[in-house]
């Protein structure tokens, strides 16, 4: 399942790389752009796992960038 | 301003008028009188602390998470080490100015975004839906297909489909960049995307929101960024590397020269280990790539966007890249150099005038639906008197048989005329011929031809002209039609009677004829030759003609189906390229630079702030440049 989610506070351009590095190497995740121009991030994962891969998603983010939130 | 912004700009006037008095103190000898000695280090720390706290608090953070090549440890690393050699003064300067950077920065990275969502702004926030004679404004998403909508004067389409009711113009130019206003009344089409004229329009939806065309637009552009152009590729790897070893060369250049300078007997270690950890710090402030991270992929994004100014759309950043190197294009003819419509071209009378000729043609063909009798109909004109037509017969694979006034007539092709030996004129014409015998007397020929589009020979000409070195035209049609308009357009290389299969063998020969610096695109409209569209290095569709497989398959869509666009398109994609290129040199320059003189000691921490953030302003405001597009 693709999905796209709008991120706030996202305010630099080497975390939005960063992020999506660490998105992409979840469990499940097939693939993943922070696109730091849209403040979107958009994630194509399994559709079974999709919340808990999510929430994963939301904890690396935290772990790269807490400021930044991802609107769900 | 964001109120985040705005806090900052609070933060370092106060930060920036306690260092002037810091300053002062320092010249003024005040810092030596006050005993003692560390109070005067404790007084600099408070507008350190006042401009720095979230750099060293994220810095902290950021360390228990893991991320240790983090910007913001590398700034506290360097200014405690400015604090450690005594140069209280610069580490706050230098703390100020990284900061000033950073909201230099972010405003003008969040003023470019804000310019090109702007000119992206085509999004319908509303549809207004009659409800028992009152207008209710809802959700476009809720609209269902076959759904009455009524659009506004000024308002902007929302779905969608065709007029039903009432007569306005449409102004299309946020989707095609086409400044001329589009008549609209019932039975035509409407996209939306659009904004309505004067006048209020009703309109029965055929699409649902997301598959309008505006919101296809918005996706393909959205994704758009997410397609990486090569140089992007390259920074990001460039960055993962860069950040590491500019801090190891910094933790090197702190510690290696002093050991062994003091072994060598050319100081004391205590001496030595100021010196260079003073340099060191100038590396580590130095070691973010920020400039490039940010400004190449603006660039693109920016040269993305003044394409879809134009009424381009282009879907990655990696295709702009690709139609900055293209060399061959190759068109397909019918629909994409010609307008794919047959109109009578020529109209040769053996005996009679060219009136009578095409009125006893237009009655002949009165009957027929065949696209070549319309076509002959309405180059005549004028109303048709059927009565005069008697015994109207079909010859299949040859022509007509009919009375017209009584009198025999036959209309056809040459096997027509051939199989009815009438002697005649054979044309070479490049359209499709009808000859035309009164009593089995030839009495003339007309041609019917594809129309080529308007200002095709003027984008050849300019793609010339922008540097593109061969054009090529495929096509299924027959060789007499085909070199016809190559000769008319200009173009220098034909291939003719191909089945959609021999196109894609066609432009795979072309594609291994290619060096590795140079693109290929192909041009069409879609309709069987989406493969050969996916096949290219880059594939352009039309947009408003070609169909949704097209739109899928392709690379860049023209939304208003101009072919001249394209040599305005590599006009933008190179301009970004090169912009990209200047910076990308611009940067790395002048932090190799800096890193060099910071090293000799030539260098101080005040030209490392600028290799840092002010080359990441300065690229950053070139890039905006890409969104001036060609002008």
């Amino acid at each position: 399942m693709k999905k796209k989610f709008k991120l706030q506070d996202l305010d630099c351009a080497n975390c939005a790389a960063k992020m999506e590095e660490a998105i992409k190497k979840i469990d499940g995740v097939n693939d993943a752009t922070v696109s730091f121009m849209t403040q979107k991030l958009t994630i194509d994962a399994a559709d079974d796992r999709f919340e808990v891969i999510m929430d994963e998603v939301e904890k690396v983010c935290a772990k790269v960038e807490p400021d930044t939130k991802i609107l769900r | 301003m964001s109120k985040k912004q705005k806090q900052m700009v609070i933060r370092i006037a106060v930060a920036f008028l306690m260092l002037v008095a810091i300053m002062v103190g320092e010249h003024s000898g005040l810092s030596e009188r006050i005993q003692p000695h560390g109070l005067w280090a404790l007084i600099c720390l408070i507008p350190y602390l006042i401009i720095g706290y979230d750099i060293l608090f994220k810095a902290v953070r950021n360390i228990r998470n893991g991320q240790i090549f983090d910007e913001n440890f590398l700034m506290m690393i360097a200014t405690f080490g400015a604090f450690a050699v005594g140069d209280y003064s610069e580490a706050v300067a230098v703390m100020l100015f990284y900061q000033v950077g950073e909201l230099f920065q972010s405003y003008a990275v969040g003023k470019s975004r804000q310019s090109i969502s702007d000119m992206m702004d085509i999004c319908p926030e509303y549809a207004n839906i009659e409800e028992d004679g009152a207008l209710t404004q809802v959700d476009p998403d809720d609209v269902e297909v076959g759904t009455i909508i009524v659009i506004k004067p000024g308002e902007r389409v929302p779905l969608d489909g065709v007029v039903v009711e009432g007569e306005s113009m449409i102004d299309t130019a946020a989707l095609t960049g086409e400044s001329v206003p589009r008549r609209a009344a019932a039975g035509d089409t409407i996209i939306s995307g659009c904004v309505n004229g004067s006048g209020t329009l009703k309109v029965r939806t055929t699409k649902e929101f997301d598959d309008s065309t505006v919101a296809r637009i918005l996706e393909l552009v959205e994704n758009a960024s997410s397609k990486k152009a090569h140089v992007e590729n390259f920074i990001t790897r460039f960055a993962k590397y860069y950040t590491p070893v500019v801090t190891i060369g910094a933790v090197i250049l702190a510690f290696v020269p002093p050991i062994a300078l003091t072994i060598a007997g050319a100081g004391s270690f205590g001496a030595l280990l100021g010196t260079w950890l003073y340099r060191a710090c100038t590396f580590l402030v130095i070691s973010c790539p920020c400039a490039l991270v940010i400004s190449v992929p603006l660039g693109f994004f920016g040269g993305i966007g003044a394409a879809s100014r134009i009424g381009v759309l282009v879907k990655g950043s990696n295709y702009l890249e690709a139609v900055a190197q293209m060399d061959t294009i190759v068109f397909d003819k019918t629909g994409t150099l010609t307008k794919g419509e047959f109109k009578v071209s020529e109209v040769i009378p053996a005996s009679g005038t060219k009136e009578e000729l095409l009125e006893l043609a237009a009655l002949g063909e009165g009957y027929s639906n065949h696209p070549i009798a319309a076509s002959i109909r309405e180059a005549y004109g004028r109303t048709l008197d059927m009565e005069r037509v008697t015994d109207a017969e079909e010859i299949s694979g040859h022509g007509i048989h009919t009375y017209i006034d009584g009198k025999e007539v036959h209309l056809g092709n040459a096997k027509l005329m051939e199989s009815l030996q009438i002697p005649f004129t054979k044309s070479g014409s490049a359209g499709t011929v009808v000859y035309i015998a009164k009593e089995r007397v030839f009495a003339g020929t007309i041609v019917i031809a594809d129309t080529v589009k308007e200002g095709a020979a003027e984008a050849l000409a300019s793609m010339k002209h922008v540097g593109v070195k061969k054009t090529v035209m495929l096509t299924g049609d027959r060789r007499e039609a085909a070199e016809a308009v190559a000769r008319e357009l200009g173009i220098d290389e034909v291939h003719f009677e191909l089945l959609p299969a021999d196109k894609v063998t066609k432009v795979e020969q072309l594609l291994a004829a290619q060096t590795p610096k140079t693109r290929l695109a192909f041009v069409g409209d879609g309709i069987n030759d989406a493969p050969v569209l996916t096949r290219a290095d880059i594939g352009i569709a039309m947009g408003s003609m070609g169909s949704d497989a097209a739109i899928e398959a392709a690379d860049v869509v023209l939304m208003d189906d101009d072919v001249r666009k394209i040599a305005s398109l590599v006009r933008i994609a190179r301009k970004t390229l090169g912009i990209v290129k200047q910076n990308i040199v611009f940067a790395l320059a002048v932090k190799l630079l800096v890193l060099l003189l910071g090293a000799t000691g030539y260098a101080n921490m005040w030209a490392a702030v600028f290799a840092d953030v002010g080359v990441s302003v300065l690229a950053i405001l070139n890039s905006m440049r890409t969104l001036r597009g060609n002008k």
